[in-house]
């Protein structure tokens, strides 16, 4: 593909309660990610905003935070969805040539609404929203089958989050920063069975920016960017009992485009290092699986295996991934974020050694209904 | 800054009414008349759809034959969650359950009853029971009880 790729980068801390209003949690992304770029707001084409209505408790939430990502006067457009979409879309704006450089921000506090009530709005009204199913239950659906079909345990699921949760104690953008055990997981709080409160990820608040750019906008950089070799995004069935829960043929068909277009062959080989939406525990392995580094219905062999720990031949969410902290929205953008530091070498305590081509994994709906990747390199 | 951070409390009420539709009123209606569980075929793919749809989302073509189908199916998945925030009409814990309904392609999201957690099992059979007063809803099934049919 044409070259684009990633100049700069900014995240806010991520915690709960944060007292930052949206548009001040967006104003310090993105002054972080223009003075990561080392370039003005001046040098910014064009702007996408990435936030939901519902979540944010007005309507046209774009708006409410258009002065804060320095977007007047500019091409200003948003994406209601996971950041990794907002990043889709800035690239294609690069690429368009209609622009040469996209600032991509994403923001949400997901302590000022209510998790459960919001994510039961994203069924459909008339044949499921009066059941009060949710983006928990329904991904405790999930996990169940995900069981019955490949065998995989409560325990794995806990593997999961041991990892991450270890892996967070290093990043410290993570909310949550304390090492647990597979007791830990399996005593923690009945939430929606077989998923404990540790196989959850927690509310958070926070924001990120992304600064993008086509090969023409690199001479405003003085920094080497770290370049997209792949990305693709790739919806399935929106209703649940249509869907084949235990695969994820959306991300299988999105990898297969990202995967195409940055000649990889063999993932768990050549890629160095993924950053992946652990919104629930299972999910990792279950997207293991859909991004071919697992055969199917083996998700669990690899956790079990300690090919995707720390000191692993591919290590999985480095920053201890949303499982220490689920800002809605933002976590793609942040995983993007993860992907370009380590390709930079500046992940600081969870830096992977010599990480050269990274993969960044967003998704939105229930139970991984859509999935966007990106393949970074340097 | 070292200044009071004032917290504004507030909530979105708005009213709506849906329109459910040609194909999802006739399945409702069949609920609520008859306690019947209608749903409709995919002249293409010939996969069953319950709730029914308009169209197949698949082959992305009109679903026009109506077919009716048991009260009874089989537990695909299902989970047993411990909080409400009061959408559903039920006390925790509350189970809900996938059940392939005998006839259709697909799973149907909803309500299993009459039974403890514990004894809920993927492969389990269950039956429709319907509510008393219905009133063309999603919840003139009051759940999926265990059943030997």
């Amino acid at each position: 593909m044409e070259k684009v790729g990633i100049v700069g980068v900014g995240q806010t801390k991520y915690e709960r309660k944060k007292e930052d209003t949206f548009a001040e949690l967006v104003f310090e992304a993105c002054t972080g990610a223009l003075a990561d770029a080392g370039v003005g707001i001046e040098d910014i084409d064009n702007v996408v905003t990435v936030s939901n209505d519902f979540w944010d408790g007005r309507t046209i939430s774009s708006m409410a935070v258009m002065d804060a990502a320095g977007s007047w006067d500019k091409d200003i457009s948003t994406v209601e969805g996971d950041g990794v979409f907002g990043a889709m879309y800035g690239m294609m704006r690069a690429l368009s040539g209609s622009f040469d450089t996209t600032l991509v921000v994403a923001h949400v506090k997901g302590s000022e609404g209510n998790m459960n009530l919001i994510t039961n709005a994203m069924f459909d009204p008339i044949f499921q929203r009066q059941l009060g199913i949710d983006a928990t239950s329904s991904a405790a659906l999930q996990a169940r089958s995900y069981m019955e079909k490949t065998g995989a345990t409560e325990e794995d699921f806990a593997r999961v989050s041991v990892k991450n949760h270890g892996n967070g104690v290093n990043n410290p953008f993570a909310q949550i920063q304390k090492k647990i055990s597979v007791d830990d997981v399996m005593k923690s709080r009945k939430i929606s069975e077989p998923l404990k409160l540790f196989d959850c990820s927690p509310i958070t608040d926070g924001a990120a920016a992304i600064v993008i750019s086509n090969e023409k906008g690199m001479k405003r950089f003085k920094k080497d960017p770290v370049w997209i070799l792949g990305a693709a995004h790739i919806s399935d069935s929106y209703t649940l009992g249509y869907r084949d829960l235990t695969s994820s043929p959306a991300l299988e068909a999105a990898v297969k485009k990202a995967y195409g277009m940055a000649g990889i062959t063999d993932p768990l080989k050549e890629l160095d290092v993924v950053e992946l939406a652990d919104v629930y525990s299972y999910m990792e392995l279950l997207w293991y699986e859909g991004l071919g580094l697992a055969p199917k219905g083996k998700g669990a062999d690899l956790i079990r295996s300690g090919a995707t720990a720390m000191d692993g031949d591919l290590p999985v969410n480095p920053s201890g991934g949303l499982l220490c902290a689920h800002p809605v929205l933002v976590a793609g953008l942040a995983r993007i974020i993860e992907a370009t530091l380590q390709i930079r070498g500046e992940a600081g305590d969870r830096q992977v050694k010599g990480a050269n081509k990274a993969l960044a994994h967003g998704i939105n709906g229930p139970c991984g209904q859509a999935h966007g990747v990106f393949v970074l390199g340097s | 800054m070292d200044v009071e951070n004032i917290i504004y409390h507030g909530r979105i009420k708005v009213p709506y009414k849906w329109y459910v539709g040609e194909t999802g009123s006739r399945f409702f209606i069949g609920l609520r008349d008859d306690k019947e569980i209608w749903g409709n075929r995919c002249p293409k793919c010939d996969r069953v759809y319950v709730p029914p749809v308009k169209t197949c989302w698949e082959c992305f073509v009109p679903t026009e034959e109506w077919v009716q189908l048991k009260d009874t199916g089989t537990v695909e998945s299902f989970t047993v969650t411990h909080y409400s925030e009061g959408v559903a009409p039920k006390d925790v814990p509350i189970i809900y359950g996938l059940i392939k309904i005998d006839g259709a392609d697909g799973s149907f999201l909803h309500f299993i009853g009459d039974v403890e957690p514990g004894e809920v099992s993927a492969g389990m059979r269950v039956k429709a029971v319907f509510a008393e007063e219905r009133t063309g809803s999603i919840l003139d099934i009051k759940h999926f009880a265990p059943s030997n049919e």
